[in-house]
């Protein structure tokens, strides 16, 4: 840890030392499962998530997550071969409240075999003005290690930190805003090591060749996200979201979505619809127009100028209400079903699965479902 | 030219008040405008703004594989999980 982020840490542990009353999260337990289907690529697994107070300043939280992926998706088939993975991920944390300020800590360990990630994360809450504003100041550094399946002499580092700052502000009686900013800076090996970019080759019979791509070593980026969530003059809600982002790599982006919450009985429903534009990097691109043409080169379609549109359906039912009797161990207790149509249509990746001459190929799209079923305990 | 110098008017009259009215602020506590017995509908459960934590996380990561955007949502997982 270097002094600036020791100096950082300690800054956000000296915030926290005035105090008064917040509160901690409630003890709760998750247990999720994800399927991911869409564009040749199938991901599902569990996610475990479970916190638990002890005494009246502490809480702690555990999560356990895993991604199994198959993946036969269009940059895969067009320069790979389909394979088959698993990344398991989990976290241990602890916030620790004091009068009403909320400290917190967390430790996130992933690891797949040509990918290992370690990140610590702090973070520090002061409730202000009768509760009705609270400001976060949080911060995370990130260590990962980048390897390859067919290579076991590569490895290479990257550094990730982030800064953020946040402020959650009661408004009226019927609305809550939330304000964030976000700066990530990322410095190492930023480059998927098996991707490809491709140029123009005349002496190639489908008229290009591939070579592999070269990523700038240093990235950061700023995003400011604002939120509100207004209660209807009938018992249902009405969000709105908007995110900006740019970075170095030129990228800037504009997230937006729109939700609705209507309960019903023991039931809640919520639809949501959300749309995210975005430029990209300035060294990305479908074609390059010969062998090494830049400095740096990508073919990511995730760095292409793109949109994405979102519609989510997501219904959940209470079997235990929470009127006073308990279930075994349980006070609470509630399931979730929720799917996501996500749409993507880049505006310069073609799909070369079909054949046409080169630079003409149509532009590729990608559709994928997104499934979350999970069943929640309060205890 | 006579509605705009009037409206230029009220906007300093505007800004002198909330100068005022922030100078006040600051020589004394700032009195919650929402009591805490007005917060029951913000209290509701549909009112939470992160009221399932395990599913945001993960539609949080999903967003960071498929797009070039990150950050300023809250904290998402590590690791890549691309392609």
């Amino acid at each position: 840890m270097t002094l600036r982020q020791l100096s950082f840490t300690a800054l956000l542990l000296a915030l926290a030392g005035n105090a008064f009353a917040g509160v901690l999260p409630d003890d709760r337990a998750d247990v999720l499962y994800h399927l991911y289907d869409g564009g040749g690529v199938e991901i599902d697994g569990p996610s475990i998530l479970v916190r638990k107070k002890a005494g009246k300043s502490l809480s702690f939280v555990g999560n356990y997550y895993v991604d199994m992926i198959s993946s036969a998706s269009i940059d895969v088939v067009t320069t790979a071969s389909p394979y088959t993975e698993e990344r398991t991920q989990w976290s241990l944390g602890m916030d620790y409240l004091r009068g009403n300020t909320t400290m917190r800590i967390n430790y996130t360990s992933s690891s797949e075999s040509d990918y290992d990630a370690e990140t610590i994360s702090f973070s520090v809450s002061q409730d202000m003005f009768g509760d009705l504003t609270t400001l976060t100041l949080g911060y995370s550094l990130g260590d990962d290690l980048v390897s390859r399946s067919d290579d076991p002499l590569f490895e290479r580092d990257l550094d990730k930190q982030s800064y953020s700052i946040g402020l959650t502000q009661i408004l009226t009686k019927n609305l809550i805003s939330t304000l964030n900013f976000e700066t990530i800076t990322d410095e190492g090996y930023l480059n998927n090591p098996y991707r490809s970019v491709r140029y123009a080759d005349g002496t190639s019979s489908v008229g290009y060749s591939y070579e592999p791509e070269l990523y700038p070593n240093t990235r950061t980026s700023n995003a400011l996200g604002v939120r509100a969530r207004y209660f209807l003059p009938y018992r249902a809600a009405i969000e709105g979201e908007y995110r900006y982002f740019d970075d170095t790599w030129d990228i800037k982006g504009h997230t937006v979505a729109l939700s609705y919450i209507h309960p019903w009985r023991d039931y809640t429903f919520t639809g949501k619809f959300r749309y995210h534009d975005q430029t990209g990097a300035h060294f990305y691109s479908d074609l390059f127009p010969f062998s090494e043409a830049t400095n740096f080169r990508g073919r990511d379609k995730e760095l292409s100028p793109l949109q994405s549109y979102t519609f989510k359906l997501k219904g959940s039912y209470e079997f235990l209400n929470d009127d006073g009797n308990k279930w075994w161990l349980f006070k609470k207790g509630k399931v979730t079903l929720s799917v996501d149509f996500l749409q993507v249509d880049y505006d310069d990746f073609s799909d070369l699965r079909v054949v046409a001459p080169v630079g003409e190929e149509p532009l590729y799209s990608l559709d994928a479902n997104i499934y979350q079923l999970f069943f929640s305990f309060w205890y | 030219m006579i509605n705009l110098l009037t409206e230029y008017g009220s906007t300093k009259r505007i800004l002198l008040a909330l100068l005022i009215a922030m100078g006040l602020s600051a020589c004394g506590p700032i009195e919650p405008w929402v009591k805490p017995y007005e917060r029951d509908k913000l209290a509701d459960p549909i009112m939470a703004l992160d009221g399932d934590a395990v599913s945001t996380a993960y539609i949080q990561h999903v967003y960071e594989a498929r797009e070039g955007a990150r950050g300023g949502e809250g904290a998402a997982g590590g690791g890549c999980g691309c392609n």
